[in-house]
């Protein structure tokens, strides 16, 4: 029992944005957050972190709803990747990993050492060790996440949550990433659009589709031709070439066009 | 932690230094040694040796002059730094919410159509008219969202409206005289500055710098956006209440006492910001000192370039800050490569 969604809801205005959605990732595994856009992976990332509060149902960490922690100490718990992370500020790699320490410092109170050692570690675990000076503006897409990654790292997590954390990334720096993450001890839940990566990196996948979950389980098990037809509306081919339980998705047209 | 208080250690006296040799320069030929007796008597009880007229010119004139110059330096780059960082708008600056703009119509307000039947200050009319337009920013940001950019938004809705109201009652209502002297202090003066005035703006400067240095890691959280800063731990709702209110007050009062200083709250911060990096626990000390220094000297050279007649600080703050805005501006578009 760590992180988990039970019956969660939310709406923008009248629009339901998610429909009484329940998730439990398995502890210490990767799971895949899966949909097209505005199936509600997003809002249900921004609910598990409790950056947003659900309008019904709850989100728990440890069978303790979210809302009677203080944010601080979630913080030291749960970490989040956002997508594209920006700022106008001139920080170096360092100073993002430094971030991740603000949970675990108190005011006033100049960093001490396990500070140091987590920052240190979480360079080092993400291949930045010997970026740490390079200001944050120079560095591409691909390093610019591992340094969300090592910041998030340094905030010491169990729980981990990045949302479509390679959409800006060439194919290189995708699988980088992915592996980067699957090899990481902790529990991960990662919302996704690239079916095969899902598949390929995933323990556990869930597919929302109009703020409900609309299947769950291995990749194996949940990505099938008829799943895909229905959740994206594409005429799809599964394989699973390696026989291994992780399938191989090629997509040869859509379904609304009559192919 | 000891490199840091050496850094301060070191910045307060290179303002202590300043505020003494500022006092000595201008027309009554003082010396930094008069400066110390003077202070020394009036804070031990002897005899100074100096003639009245002198003694008043530096504890009555010069001193709180100078010393509200500091004041008004610090508080304007503190709250500058915590704008630009809250809002992560670079063009942020103490006055962004319309806090000044509300203080010029309080202060019109007394003084050109005498509300208050004298009673009223032009303090304490700028003062609740800061306050008015803090609260009109506040309720209209809430009502419009509550996010970062609709608080920006709302500033400059207020900032606006004020300004027109400003305006509006100086045209309609006042002589050349009123508007003469109007003009003067919406463009920022020390040159009224007594004892009241130091000590109110100096509470106000320590409630804000203790308030806003305690907040240092929150505002580093915010590197990133608001959304970053809450998976950091940072109650993001009350954080931003607290710092923008409290930067609203600390400015209130300064440009209740001194009129709307612009530039220093814009300028000084990037400046101390490419001094000590972009960490506010560095930052913020270094912004306050840098701006406490920088406004005692431009103040100086204010009432002396073309003495007996006396420029607006607030001139003279643009005069030199533009130059160097531009530098800062040209600094970062070669590092943005």
């Amino acid at each position: 029992m760590t992180l988990a969604a039970d019956r969660v809801t939310r709406t923008a205005g009248s629009t339901p944005l998610l429909d009484g959605v329940s998730i439990t990732p398995p502890p210490g595994a990767m799971t895949g957050l899966l949909g097209p856009n505005g199936s509600g992976k997003s809002t249900l990332l921004r609910l598990l972190c409790g950056v947003t509060a659900p309008a019904a149902g709850a989100v728990t960490l440890d069978g303790r709803p979210l809302d009677q922690l203080r944010r601080r100490d979630v913080a030291r718990r749960v970490a989040v990747v956002e997508q594209q992370a920006d700022t106008l500020v001139e920080l170096t790699v360092a100073d993002v990993v430094r971030l991740g320490r603000i949970p675990h410092r108190r005011a006033w109170a100049p960093p001490a050492e396990p500070d140091d050692r987590a920052v240190r570690d979480a360079l080092e675990r993400t291949g930045l060790a010997d970026r740490a000076d390079r200001p944050w503006h120079t560095l591409s897409g691909g390093e610019r996440q591992r340094a969300q990654i090592a910041r998030a790292l340094a905030q010491e997590p169990r729980e981990l949550l990045l949302d479509e954390p390679t959409n800006h990334l060439d194919i290189q720096h995708q699988h980088d990433l992915l592996h980067l993450v699957r090899t990481l001890p902790v529990t991960s839940v990662v919302a996704l659009h690239d079916l095969n990566l899902a598949a390929m990196y995933c323990d556990h996948v869930v597919v929302l589709r109009r703020g409900r979950v609309v299947a769950a389980g291995t990749p194996g098990e949940v990505l099938t031709e008829a799943l895909i037809a229905d959740v994206y509306g594409v005429r799809a081919v599964v394989t699973d070439p390696d026989t291994d339980g992780r399938p191989h998705i090629r997509v040869v047209g859509t379904l609304s066009r009559g192919h | 932690m000891t490199a840091a208080l050496l850094r301060t250690a070191a910045g307060l006296a290179v303002l202590a230094a300043s505020v003494a040799l500022a006092i000595t320069i201008g027309p009554a030929d003082i010396g930094v040694t008069d400066v110390w007796s003077v202070v020394a008597s009036h804070l031990g009880g002897d005899a100074t040796g100096l003639s009245p007229i002198r003694d008043g010119i530096v504890w009555n004139l010069r001193l709180p002059r100078t010393l509200l110059a500091a004041v008004c330096g610090a508080g304007l780059a503190l709250c500058g730094a915590v704008m630009q960082s809250l809002l992560r708008n670079p063009l942020a600056d103490p006055f962004v919410l319309g806090v000044s703009s509300g203080a010029s119509t309080g202060a019109v307000v007394v003084v050109v159509l005498g509300f208050g039947g004298g009673a009223l200050s032009v303090s304490a009319g700028a003062f609740a008219g800061a306050v008015c337009s803090f609260a009109a920013m506040l309720l209209l940001s809430h009502v419009l969202g509550g996010t970062t950019d609709r608080v920006v938004l709302s500033g400059v809705a207020a900032m606006q409206l004020f300004s027109a109201l400003t305006s509006f009652v100086v045209v309609t209502s006042a002589d050349a005289e009123t508007t003469r002297g109007v003009l003067f202090w919406l463009l920022g003066s020390l040159g009224g500055a007594g004892w009241t005035d130091v000590w109110l703006c100096l509470a106000a400067l320590a409630l804000g710098l203790a308030v806003c240095l305690g907040h240092g890691r929150t505002l580093d959280a915010f590197a990133f956006g608001q959304d970053a800063a809450a998976t950091l731990g940072v109650d993001v709702a009350r954080a931003r209440a607290v710092l923008l209110c409290v930067t609203a007050l600390l400015t209130a009062a300064l440009v209740s006492s001194a009129g709307a200083i612009g530039f220093v709250g814009l300028v000084l911060p990037h400046a101390a910001r490419a001094l000590t990096g972009p960490g506010h626990g560095r930052l913020l000390p270094a912004a306050a000192l840098g701006g406490a220094v920088f406004l005692v000297w431009v103040d100086t050279l204010a009432r002396t370039v073309i003495a007996p007649q006396e420029v607006p600080v607030g001139v003279v703050t643009s005069l030199v800050g533009v130059p160097a805005f531009v530098l800062v501006l040209y600094r970062t578009r070669r590092t943005r490569r």
